[in-house]
């Protein structure tokens, strides 16, 4: 159970990261109409209530829904699609954000030395990688606590769709408190492990 | 539950194009990080779904042995391991009942059994949806509506436990010992004693609120609250506050023997009464449903052997569930006092 509660982490988390982070640097660095308007779409995506994102998800995924013929509704990838919606404003909102707030004098600097475009791009993710980090744990966080979406469209299946969060609320629900907030402690516990090694990445980031 | 058809569509459109990319994405991406857990039942899904003809004769030939003619139909059809969707309410999950039975099906039909434990209302709208093969369910009015909505094929009794009024041990609003539950919720309002309700549209819920209904009561105010979540929940926070719910007996004795401080109060009353059903998903509505194994369920639930398992399922010495089916009806009627023995020898 442990493991799938990483699983499908790890899984949400590494393609919000693949369409997030340049997504977020493609908005913080090229202008198009409509970009305000986007920005203020992510923005609002970084707020969504998870149970909304789970209910969309259910009624796109159900069988009599868009996407029923797929049969992923109480499946894992059920659940990381629903938690890809979540996370993914968060890593392009906050990926954005780093990125503008690197020194504006850094990009005509570059230009002058001869730098070609995707040279620029490299050298400005890289001065914006802690802020973009920031960005991964706040995604990571949110994926990993996740309750109520995952319940709605994993169904808390026993051996497939079960994972932490959603067995602590079952736990709950029977009374077993003690063992409910035993399966927190290792919950938690998976996210300090997590966070712990993402900042030790971080360190090494930072001296290289 | 949900929102109107037309909201519905409407929403679904809208979420489509802003979705769209984001599930292309999610599909190919997934597609290396998936287990072998997952390709699995898709396979199996695809099996069932192409091969349904020659069992589905097989079980509308024979009706009463049934149960032997899809085990074997199914068998022949696969040997592959079928997957079942089973939407039920958290009282059947939360009492232990399906951990206790269920592995008997799995075993017999070389089934794996999906359980998505919700409430009654939100279970029949998985099967309306074609989401789930087959319910097990307890709103007896709203079962019979399923069925005549052309979702599901048939509804057969499964067993029945009762409702139970409890409350704290001194009883503030002294209702122990009533014998009329309509009376003891009028007697609940007039004392304006703290009552939680489910307030989740499910099986339990639509009870309460017939009860309500027969009292002439429309319960409203301060001491009438509406949790909106599973019957344990209710029972946690009934107990935190000291007030009032009503509960299946199932949950509550499950509760009980872990230190819930609560007591029964009134029961007893034939309004308590609650029927369970089982309901295979209308193939015809949703041909992508499991049907066979659906039906396979239905049939063997409801057969006197299962009946006497749950019979036998007990917490700390109390019998949770009263059997119900027609074969054990049958049974009964026929041959009580053996049937009574073999329900002990069990």
């Amino acid at each position: 159970m442990a493991l799938r509660s990483l699983q499908v982490t790890i899984t949400a988390l590494g393609i919000c990261i693949v369409i997030g982070i340049p997504a977020g640097a493609a908005l913080a660095l090229i202008r198009f109409p409509g970009k305000r308007l986007l920005t203020a779409l992510i923005y609002t995506g970084m707020g969504f209530p998870p149970v909304v994102i789970g209910l969309m998800v259910y009624l796109l995924l159900s069988r009599s829904g868009p996407l029923g013929s797929l049969g992923w509704l109480f499946t894992l990838r059920a659940m990381i699609l629903a938690q890809i919606i979540l996370a993914t404003p968060l890593i392009v909102g906050i990926t954005m954000s780093s990125v503008l707030g690197v020194d504006p004098g850094l990009q005509p600097q570059l230009r002058a030395l001869g730098a070609t475009r995707w040279q620029i791009v490299r050298a400005l993710l890289l001065e914006a990688r802690f802020g973009i980090i920031v960005g991964v744990v706040a995604g990571f966080g949110s994926v990993i606590s996740e309750v109520g979406a995952v319940m709605l469209v994993g169904g808390n299946i026993e051996g497939r769709t079960r994972v932490m969060t959603t067995a602590i609320v079952l736990e709950t629900r029977q009374g077993s408190f003690d063992f409910a907030l035993a399966l927190g402690i290792i919950l938690l516990a998976l996210s300090f492990i997590t966070n712990l090694t993402m900042v030790l990445g971080q360190g090494k980031l930072s001296s290289s | 539950m949900f929102a109107h058809k037309y909201m519905r569509v409407g929403l679904l459109l809208l979420l489509l194009t802003s979705l769209f990319v984001l599930a292309a994405c999610g599909d190919d991406d997934n597609g290396d990080d998936e287990d072998t857990a997952e390709t699995t039942p898709v396979a199996t899904d695809i099996v069932s779904e192409t091969t349904p003809e020659p069992a589905e004769a097989a079980t509308e030939e024979a009706e009463e042995p049934a149960a032997e003619a899809t085990e074997a139909a199914l068998e022949a059809a696969s040997g592959e391991e079928g997957r079942l969707l089973l939407a039920t309410t958290t009282s059947t999950e939360d009492s232990g009942l399906l951990d206790y039975i269920l592995p008997d099906f799995e075993e017999k039909y070389n089934a794996t059994v999906d359980v998505v434990a919700v409430g009654t209302g939100q279970a029949l709208e998985l099967g309306a949806n074609g989401d789930a093969d087959v319910v097990l369910v307890h709103a007896r009015a709203r079962e019979d509506e399923f069925v005549a909505e052309g979702n599901g094929t048939q509804r057969y009794d499964v067993m029945y436990n009762d409702y139970v009024i409890v409350g704290p041990a001194d009883d503030p609003a002294r209702i122990q010992g009533m014998t009329d539950a309509a009376a003891a919720l009028a007697q609940l309002a007039s004392e304006e004693a703290l009552f939680v309700s489910r307030g989740d549209d499910s099986g339990t819920h639509t009870k309460e609120l017939s009860i309500w209904a027969a009292a002439e009561i429309e319960p409203s105010g301060d001491w009438y609250q509406s949790a909106g979540q599973g019957m344990g929940e209710v029972l946690t926070i009934t107990a935190e506050q000291q007030g009032y719910t009503l509960s299946d007996r199932a949950t509550y004795a499950t509760r009980k023997a872990a230190g819930l401080e609560l007591e029964i109060l009134v029961e007893g009353d034939p309004v308590l009464f609650n029927p369970y059903g089982v309901i295979p998903v209308n193939p015809e509505k949703h041909p992508s449903v499991n049907a066979e194994l659906a039906q396979a369920f239905a049939d063997w639930i409801t057969s006197l052997e299962t009946q006497e398992l749950i019979a036998g399922y007990e917490v700390e010495g109390q019998a949770l569930f009263t059997p119900d089916s027609e074969a054990w009806r049958a049974a009964q009627s026929e041959a009580p006092a053996e049937a009574d023995a073999t329900a002990e020898a069990e």
